[in-house]
């Protein structure tokens, strides 16, 4: 990339000959954004199927309660959650307090207050445009930003922002078409928020596929089983979280030293 | 609509205020140039993984083992999404598929 401003501010003098070619080259490489788009476009796929089934599902929701597709992308460029939304459609009633609804969403979402704690850094060097990364820092954005590499000759700043504007771009798709949908010809939609649970699953077997994800992932997977059935489902969640961070730290450790002896192994 | 539009869009600004906050959280304890201590760093390279983990069950919350259907619709969808996915690798497969499958078990086989 560099090479390539480098080449551009020369100007355009004395290659004639292969300027055309070269000079296509260098609209690629220096064309920072598009570049950034055309290469997190393929690694958002998954995202892309994952976020279209449960943004329609939103947008189903959102419909039968009397709002239209506008609305659905409008709740959905601002407030930007998955299951935040789901949770709600049920406050487009009369009687639900606001304060209640701070609670539940607060509940509901408590989770992401750990995301961030990944991302400190690699967000501190992104300038304006953290703001945005936070604001769109979903469970899938969040996975996706963990498992995807920055490809050489992007701009890592950019390419971040391109993987998460994808991904709320085919959320806000996702409801509009579901509220049409919903509207102009009603379908049984149950069971279509499965997506959501596929998503997390191929997620979790692609991650599965590298060694040193196992013992993690098996936490994850072992402290919300056993939260889940001391706490049950409306509230095992802060414990999990919790309970994951005392075994992580208390097992410092441990998975520092596995990670020392993988070195030498390599 | 059973309420006023000026209370929808109101409900909308207090949802992504709360939602963004639980977002924003970390980052107003260290904003840039603090330096994050070793513990938090430490946990945040190692506590995604396990996330993914958390977020597989936090799907599968509302499932009934001791009721009928006795979550064989979630085990048989999740259990093919697995297989396809070792199979082809292919995301947009194992989670059209997947999903597919899922609609089809709740709705025509496991009828309540």
């Amino acid at each position: 990339m560099l090479e390539g401003t480098a080449d551009n501010n020369m100007g355009g003098t004395g290659y004639a000959e292969d300027e055309e070619m070269s000079d296509r080259i260098k609209i690629r490489k220096n064309s920072g954004y598009a570049a950034a788009f055309r290469a997190a476009f393929p690694h958002t796929i998954p995202v892309l199927t994952g976020y279209l089934f449960i943004g329609m599902a939103f947008g189903v929701m959102i419909q039968e309660k009397g709002y239209n597709f506008l609305w659905a992308m409008l709740m959905s460029l601002f407030c930007y959650a998955g299951s935040g939304q789901y949770l709600a459609v049920n406050f487009f009633v009369p009687g639900v307090s606001f304060l209640q609804m701070i609670f539940m969403e607060f509940m509901v979402n408590i989770r992401h207050i750990f995301y961030g704690l990944s991302l400190l850094e690699r967000f501190s060097k992104m300038g304006k445009k953290r703001w945005y990364m936070i604001f769109s820092l979903t469970d899938e954005t969040y996975s996706l930003l963990y498992i995807t590499k920055t490809p050489e000759g992007v701009d890592e700043s950019k390419f971040l922002f391109a993987l998460a504007a994808l991904d709320q771009s085919y959320w806000i798709l996702g409801s509009g078409i579901g509220a049409l949908l919903g509207e102009w010809l009603p379908f049984d939609g149950t069971g279509i928020d499965f997506a959501m649970t596929a998503l997390f699953v191929v997620i979790l077997v692609e991650q599965w596929m590298e060694e040193k994800n196992r013992p993690y992932e098996l936490i994850g997977l072992g402290c919300g089983l056993l939260c889940l059935l001391i706490f049950g489902a409306e509230n095992f969640i802060l414990p999990t979280m919790l309970l994951m961070m005392t075994v992580l730290l208390s097992g410092k450790r441990f998975f520092m030293e596995e990670k020392e002896e993988e070195r030498h192994a390599d | 609509m059973q309420i006023s539009v000026f209370r929808s869009l109101a409900i909308i600004a207090v949802v992504a205020g709360t939602i963004f906050f639980t977002r924003l959280f970390p980052f107003l304890f260290f904003p840039p140039g603090k330096e994050i201590p070793p513990m938090v760093q430490y946990l945040g390279k190692v506590l995604p993984p396990a996330v993914i983990g958390m977020l597989v069950i936090y799907c599968l919350k509302e499932v009934q083992l001791t009721a009928y259907p006795y979550g064989i619709p979630e085990a048989v969808s999740v259990l093919a999404v697995v297989l396809l996915h070792l199979w082809k690798r292919n995301n947009l497969l194992s989670i059209g598929a997947g999903t597919v499958l899922y609609m089809f078990l709740v709705q025509a086989v496991f009828t309540a």
